[in-house]
């Protein structure tokens, strides 16, 4: 099958309007007919399963965890990017649309980034309508903040808990739904498998997580809006449910894997402190703001942070990349602060971590504070003092979250911090439609591949999740549901729903019966150490050829001594566990087999036969200008498909940020 | 920060399912780090009892960041344990010595039936919110963001109110059972910000009849919700709810 992105013709600037324009309408007597189920309820499938409930399609929407309000997107802090130049620093759709692209190093789609800097704008205006208290300058307007990887203050926020203002937006516009009757809601339900008739997609099998009963649901159209699939390296800041399923068995069934070998390690998360850890937890990248990351100028030096006399520090982001010091993109400051680490200059305990020091944003800002309050020869004790207190208003809540972790106080001594697993920017392969390449299939927000490349820019997860569910999604799924008017609701007793929940059935017996001796815990934790350490921040091809048979080794022992406790027809979370392992066995070595195959680095991926004489990511836009689409043609074997990425406005470039 | 291992004894509810009559069990952990959290504990635990061919403990948990409210352990008497403002996710070993007897419970309400060893049922505040916890503005339909300034103080004090996360601590802390600082905090956010106002009178009216209808317990003022409150949700909101209350019932007269 030959690969259609289905991109609209004319401008850049014009492609969504045209497409808006002339797309096929369902009138709302049939919408009413048409039902439309949607996996997760995230920003993304909030919002859609909200939006689509608002114009009348019956939609079902299901998560795996006992209300739609707990869905990852909650724990996103620093931001939401919106070009609306509210600070008059230069900021348009252009800038957001270039800054993107670039961001992503060249691997993303242009026309789908472009729409989604369009409509980043009327996010905000919807947030706020539905009461989303974002933080405001004391005139009662939006205030804005930076972050890495632009050069304008494009990012608005609540706190650190952006996300949870968002999606608890999103989640009152989807009970509001619920209420009225539009939306039904499955909550402690997962999707196990989709339902195909007839080519299309037309139903899915998902487990009631309480009785552990299986169920059959129909619809015209499935959306998937279940996540990424960062949890393959068993610790990352995703949830501890976080999984890969709902795509994976998308994948399965027919719809090709986006670039799956690109993953975003971000570079300011609390470090792994031992065997036991079971996530990781992130810390704002707005922390970069005002944080100064550095390491000591000698090697293996054991001094504590504060006690290092400010010459014998290295600011190596600041001396490297003076333009954006330390606001450079997430790959590009992860991969310094291994690189420090590596060469020996790490501090903490492991070694494995560098500073993000605030010394000097309190100073500074307790000068202004006390400038404000006409304290003109105001003392040192005075100054940190005022200083702490704004630093307080700003990350107070990130600060607090360090100290529990960690026992330490972050306003006295420097925060130690490690690159980890943060986002997946690889995802179900969807057309500018956002269908994938099984019709009736749509993936949106981190679920699909398009719009960042090879590496996300910061805030700019929550834009997309947004822009898939309110904007693009009710416009783009008409175009497929007028055709589907005439399609009456198809019985689950259909031959087609039968299969799928046999074979449902049958794997989780299988899962079950195998009683062996090693938990399912033990085996994620193990997919995980070999997924980091070959196919995580520096990637080469021996250890991506020895990941892939390490990764097919642990897969046959999973399915022969694994351990699960219980019975199929009961709640049982290890059940649920060893089903999402099973999957990100699979998954695993697609990514290495991409990462293997993409012999360039760019972005998060980084390959080490391919840097700059700087050891810069050297892209290779001769033979690897593509989107990777994976299909699925037997047992773990793959064909790759191309899609040739065409740059009509950004012209790729060595991308610099010094 | 100095760290330690310790052994523990654990007393914990256990309930096969919402019908089944629960009991306390008793178990042994060992070398147990005081850097893990308290749900890395568990973990250890479950996996010493998948060892030992016994059922593991059904909890809730999943960001374990303390922002998605689902985690929630009663511990030593306390909603989400002994530290202040804090989620059992986030509550982390040193908070206790080698030696300690800690006993888990679910969360106890009338509203939450325990589905599981800890796993309780908190569907009752979904169908809260379905009453009345949003602003009725379809997609599309929404002005320019700054077209309506909203003064700072009203902002931020909509924020505090709107940084619940749903966990249902407040009401597992109240012997009353109830979900007024949960309500409250919600209709407080819509109140305050101008958006809200046109549905602010059948809202508050609306909720709180559902909460009613759940089998939420009334408010006696002990403001133990306020205390266990993981992000410190103020009894103020309570205030604000019942004013609402009682404007919306008497303008309804």
């Amino acid at each position: 099958m030959s690969l259609d992105a289905k991109i609209p013709q004319g401008n850049m600037s014009e492609k969504w309007s045209a497409y808006k324009g002339n797309v096929k309408l369902v009138n709302p007597a049939n919408k009413r007919k048409l039902e439309v189920i949607v996996i997760g309820t995230g920003l993304a499938g909030a919002s859609a399963a909200a939006s689509l409930g608002e114009l009348g399609y019956k939609v079902k929407a299901f998560c795996f965890q006992d209300s739609p309000r707990r869905a990852h997107s909650i724990a996103a802090q620093g931001g939401i990017n919106a070009a609306k130049n509210y600070q008059n620093d230069g900021d348009s759709v252009y800038r957001l649309f270039y800054d993107t692209v670039k961001g992503g190093d060249y691997r993303a789609r242009e026309a789908n980034v472009y729409r989604l800097a369009e409509v980043s704008a009327a996010i905000i205006d919807q947030c706020v309508a539905q009461g989303v208290p974002f933080a405001r300058e004391y005139g009662g307007l939006l205030s804005n903040r930076s972050f890495g990887g632009t050069q304008v203050q494009r990012t608005f926020y609540a706190a650190g808990q952006t996300g949870q203002q968002l999606l608890l937006g999103a989640y009152s516009a989807l009970e509001r739904q619920v209420a009225l009757g539009n939306v039904t809601q499955y909550s402690r339900h997962e999707m196990l498998e989709i339902v195909k008739i007839d080519g299309k997609a037309r139903g899915i099998i998902a487990r009631n997580l309480v009785t552990g009963e299986l169920e059959r649901h129909f619809g015209h159209a499935v959306l998937l809006c279940s996540g990424g699939y960062g949890n393959v390296f068993y610790l990352s800041t995703n949830a501890m449910g976080s999984n890969v399923t709902a795509a994976w068995k998308a994948h399965k069934n027919g719809a090709y894997f986006g670039n799956p070998c690109f993953t975003q390690i971000h570079p300011t998360c609390i470090p792994v402190s031992g065997d036991h850890q079971s996530k990781l937890t992130l810390m704002s990248e707005s922390l970069r703001n005002d944080g100064r990351i550095w390491v000591p100028k000698a090697k293996n030096d054991n001094r504590k942070g504060k006690d290092i006399p400010e010459d014998e520090r290295d600011y190596y982001l600041e001396r490297r990349y003076p333009a954006f010091g330390n606001l450079v993109p997430r790959d590009v400051a992860s991969r310094a602060a291994k690189e420090r680490c590596d060469a020996g200059y790490g501090v903490g305990t492991t070694k494995m971590a560098v500073y993000l020091d605030f010394a000097d944003a309190i100073k500074r800002y307790g000068k202004i504070e006390a400038g404000k309050n006409g304290l003109v020869n105001a003392d040192n004790e005075t100054i940190i003092r005022l200083g702490k207190e704004v630093v307080k208003e700003k990350y107070g809540n990130l600060f607090d979250m360090y100290e529990k972790i960690t026992g330490e106080n972050p306003y006295e001594t420097p925060m130690r911090i490690y690159p980890a697993v943060h986002y997946t920017m690889g995802g179900l392969w969807v057309d500018y439609e956002l269908q994938t390449t099984v019709p009736g299939l749509y993936a949106l927000g981190e679920a699909n591949f398009s719009d960042h490349g090879a590496n996300r820019l910061g805030a700019s997860a929550l834009m997309q999740g947004l822009a898939d569910g309110y904007f693009v999604i009710p416009y783009t799924i008409g175009n497929y549901l007028s055709n589907e008017i005439a399609t009456a609701s198809i019985a689950v007793s259909h031959p087609a729903f039968e299969a799928a929940e046999k074979a449902v059935q049958d794997r989780l017996n299988q899962l079950i019966s195998i009683r062996g001796n090693e938990s399912v815990e033990s085996y994620h934790k193990k997919l995980g150490k070999i997924m980091w350490d070959k196919c995580g921040m520096a990637r080469n091809e021996q250890g991506l050829r020895e990941a892939i048979s390490e990764i097919r080794a642990l897969r046959e022992s999973f399915w022969s001594n694994v351990k699960i406790p219980g019975k199929v027809n009961e709640m049982n979370n290890e059940l649920d566990k060893a089903g999402r392992v099973a999957d990100f066995l699979e998954l695993g070595e697609l990514m290495c087999l991409d990462a293997l195959d993409r012999k360039e680095s760019c972005g998060g991926h980084f390959r080490e036969e391919s840097q700059t004489p700087d050891g810069e990511a050297q892209r290779d836009d001769e033979n690897y200008s593509y989107v990777a689409a994976w299909e699925l043609t037997g047992n773990n074997q793959w064909t790759l498909h191309k899609e040739k990425l065409q740059f009509e406005i950004v012209k790729p470039t060595q991308r610099s940020y010094k | 920060m100095e760290h330690y291992n310790m052994n523990l004894t654990l007393k914990i509810w256990r309930q096969a399912n919402s019908n089944a009559k629960g009991g306390f069990e008793t178990y042994q952990v060992k070398d147990i780090s005081s850097e893990m959290s308290f749900l890395e504990m568990f973990d250890v635990l479950n996996e010493q009892l998948i060892a030992e061919n016994k059922e593991p403990i059904a909890f809730d948990h999943d960001c374990r960041e303390g922002i998605c409210g689902m985690c929630s352990m009663y511990i030593n008497g306390q909603p989400h344990g002994p530290w202040k403002q804090n989620t059992t996710c986030q509550l982390h070993m040193r908070a206790f010595k080698n030696g300690d007897t800690i006993v888990v419970e679910p969360w106890r309400s009338r509203a939450f039936p325990v589905i599981k060893d800890l796993v309780v049922d908190r569907t009752a505040f979904d169908r809260i919110i379905q009453a009345g916890g949003y602003i009725s503005v379809d997609t599309g339909n929404a002005q320019d963001a700054n077209a309506l300034p909203v003064p700072k103080k009203d902002a931020d004090n909509a924020f505090l109110a709107a940084a619940c996360i749903g966990c249902g601590a407040c009401v597992a802390a109240c012997k009353n059972g109830s979900a007024m600082l949960f309500v409250g905090a919600k209709v407080s956010q819509l109140a305050l910000l101008p958006q809200g106002k046109p549905e602010r009178e059948t809202r508050v009216l609306n909720m709180v009849a559902q909460m009613d209808k759940e089998g939420f317990g009334n408010c006696t003022n002990t403001y133990a919700c306020e205390a266990e409150c993981p992000k410190g949700i103020s009894v103020a909101n309570i205030a604000r709810l019942n004013l609402e209350y009682v404007q919306a019932g008497m303008n309804s007269e």
